[in-house]
């Protein structure tokens, strides 16, 4: 006889469905009504919080899978191996809340597939398409052997290990570095239209440099998250290296991009004190020169918790220098107004939890940590209570 | 070079607005009040106020941005001159939008199959080498169609005779490359309500001389990552023949 069980009700499960609810609600508006029906998206503002946040800082965190595989496999640090999995994980689901996202926003999100078979090689839209779909593939044959291993199906994976993954991980590397500058490529179209802080010629190195630091710091904070959520031992050792790389990558970001304001012309205006210049003195000083400096002392590397705040500000950091590009820039450049909708925020956050459920639940039933899959999480965190 | 071109004098419009409703007319929208460009006006005649009006609508470039950064190619400069939109090909990312320097591009915000809409200089009048619904209603000639070669210089002899009044230059000659549409201004593009600030180069070069690198960069980059792969792979397997040998050496 099967016993069935009547879920308990906590707190965080009701979130969750009501947030579930709330997702399909405005999904199903959208293809009923169009996209102005929930977003305050307008001609002026044709890209918004979803282009921003979901696409660009969701590609954007998925930068630890390529710094961390290039780092173990391409150059051979073995000793960051227990990072690789959970790295791969993340920018694998990364990837799928970028496609989710695009669905979403994209106009006529059928046509999707259509970059393949009608071809504009002028267009960055193209090379984003094309970068988009092989690096998903990539990355779902990278987390393949995750699931084979799983059930037990190990002949073929010798195999795999030994001819496909070298390959796969060079051609991971190199797509995904490709994508995260062609991101910044797709801007340079639009000289006028972008406050000349963030506007460069060099944006798709700039794009490529900060990625760098970005995923690092990712990584760490993956790393905390997974501890807080499922008691998941940290390798503090790991950390503080990986902080150490951080900051250095982060200075070498930093100064590529002052030289580039100064270059242009744009130093003396970031101490104008306007709009656009306290967002400017926000991102590069808060979320960029000070985690850089607390990076490089060695009391706050020894510190977890100190070391994880500040990865935690890098990552904000980097995220608002993306939100600048793609809505403040913009605006303080064409006076366009847009403050988004609440449904807009909503299916964001919609999107972050779906990573995260799906995050834990990999973790879960898949040897993503080198113990192999985890037991039941730590039942007074919220992320495992909603996923449980 | 394209082949047509319209011509718009902001001195000879009078504002009647006549070209708005022929616009509509000819593009099968409800007759209608335009305030704004939008998804079913293609042109608007805006009221500056002191009998002076400008006339929006698409410049339809000769290097059109809006060309070069679809990335399903929906967009197409026609060898007459219009640039024209492929419904059955865009996927409504709109960069055409976010790019276009004249900010034309306008989308269907509430529509469950969204159309970019968009003034397509009447190519169904224009390739049977009709002039556009706008320049044949037009009843004081402020828009005329015809040869851009021809328009171009009918502009600078009206800018030669007449120098006081015209704010100085043609707006379209060089504006992202230069336009099919030419317009003569009797305020400066800005007072006009027209975008001042398009360089004088077309745009599509700007990601292109990114772009045509990748063949260069890609397999610089890949030989890269290839050989630190294999290089630091080596120094592994040497540390562990050496390290094989020193175990065997102390037996
Ligand atoms: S004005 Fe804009 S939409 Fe018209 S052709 Fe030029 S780039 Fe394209
Ligand atoms: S919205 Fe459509 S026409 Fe415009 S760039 Fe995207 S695919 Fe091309």
């Amino acid at each position: 006889m099967t016993k069935f069980t009547i879920p308990r009700i906590t707190f965080w499960r009701c979130i969750t469905v009501l947030l579930a609810v709330l997702v399909a609600g405005i999904v199903v508006r959208r293809f009923t009504f169009g996209l102005g029906s929930i977003s305050n998206l307008h001609d002026g503002m044709p890209w918004g919080l979803w282009i921003g946040f979901d696409l660009l800082c969701g590609v954007a965190l998925a930068a630890g899978g390529f710094t961390i595989t290039a780092i173990v496999f391409v150059f051979h640090l073995e000793k960051y191996k227990v990072l690789v999995r959970p790295t791969i994980l993340t920018a694998f689901l990364g990837y799928l809340i970028v496609i989710g996202a695009l669905l979403v926003d994209l106009g006529r999100p059928w046509n999707i597939w259509h970059p393949i078979v009608f071809w504009n090689p002028h267009s960055v839209m193209f090379e984003v398409g094309w970068c988009v779909m092989l690096y998903t593939t990539v990355l779902f044959m990278e987390f393949l052997p995750f699931v084979l291993e799983r059930f037990g199906i190990h002949k073929p994976l010798r195999l795999w290990h030994r001819y496909l993954t070298p390959v796969l991980v060079l051609a991971g590397v190199l797509l995904s570095t490709m994508h995260q500058s062609s991101l910044g490529t797709l801007y340079v179209i639009a000289p006028q239209k972008l406050h000349p802080f963030w506007y460069s010629q060099a944006l798709p190195i700039l794009f490529f440099v900060s990625a760098i630091p970005l995923g690092l710091a990712m990584v760490s904070v993956e790393s905390y998250l997974s501890l807080r959520a499922f008691g998941k031992r940290l390798h503090p050792e790991i950390l503080r290296d990986v902080g150490k790389a951080t900051a250095v990558m982060l200075m070498f970001y930093l100064t590529i991009r002052i030289e580039d304001i100064i270059v242009r012309g744009e130093f003396g205006n970031i101490f104008a004190f306007d709009a656009a210049s306290w967002f400017f003195l926000a991102e590069f000083v808060i979320g960029g020169l000070v985690p850089m400096f607390l990076l490089f002392r060695r009391d706050i590397r020894e510190n977890s918790l100190a070391l994880m705040g500040t990865q935690t500000l890098v990552v904000l950091g980097m995220i608002f220098n993306r939100m600048n590009v793609t809505v403040t820039g913009f605006q303080l450049g064409t006076g366009a107004s847009y403050i988004p909708s609440w449904m807009e925020f909503v299916l964001s956050i919609g999107m972050v939890c779906i990573g995260m459920i799906l995050f834990s639940f990999a973790v879960r039933n898949l040897p993503v940590f080198e113990e192999g899959p985890l037991e039941d999480p730590r039942p007074t965190d919220p992320i495992a209570e909603m996923t449980r | 070079m394209s082949i047509y071109g319209l011509l718009f004098d902001q001195t000879e419009c009078i504002g009647c607005g006549a070209c708005e409703q022929a616009c509509q007319a000819e593009h099968d929208q409800e007759p209608h009040e335009v305030t704004k460009l939008d998804d079913q006006s293609y042109n608007w005649v805006e009221d500056l106020g002191d009998d002076v009006f400008t006339r929006h609508f698409c410049m339809n470039c000769e290097d059109p941005t809006c060309v070069s950064v679809c990335p399903v190619a929906a967009f197409t400069k026609t060898e007459l001159g219009p640039v024209v939109w492929d419904a059955s090909k865009c996927m409504g990312c709109r960069y055409c939008m976010l790019a276009c320097p004249f900010e034309i591009p306008k989308f269907e915000w509430y529509s469950r199959n969204p159309r970019i809409e968009k003034c397509d200089m009447c190519i169904h009048r224009v390739s049977e080498r009709l002039p556009t619904a706008c320049a044949s209603i037009c009843p004081t000639g402020a828009t005329t169609f015809g040869l851009r070669e021809d328009l171009l210089r009918e502009a600078h002899r009206r800018l030669n005779d007449n120098p006081e009044r015209y704010a100085g230059r043609v707006y379209g000659e060089h504006e992202a490359g230069g336009t099919s549409v030419l317009m003569l201004l009797s305020k400066d593009p800005a007072a006009s309500g027209l975008p001042a600030n398009v360089p004088h180069e077309s745009l599509p070069h700007l990601t292109w001389s990114v772009l045509e690198r990748l063949p260069q960069i890609i397999p610089v980059w890949g030989v890269f990552l290839g050989g630190m792969y294999w290089l630091t792979d080596r120094k592994n397997t040497v540390a562990d023949i050496e390290g094989y040998q020193r175990e065997h050496d102390d037996d």
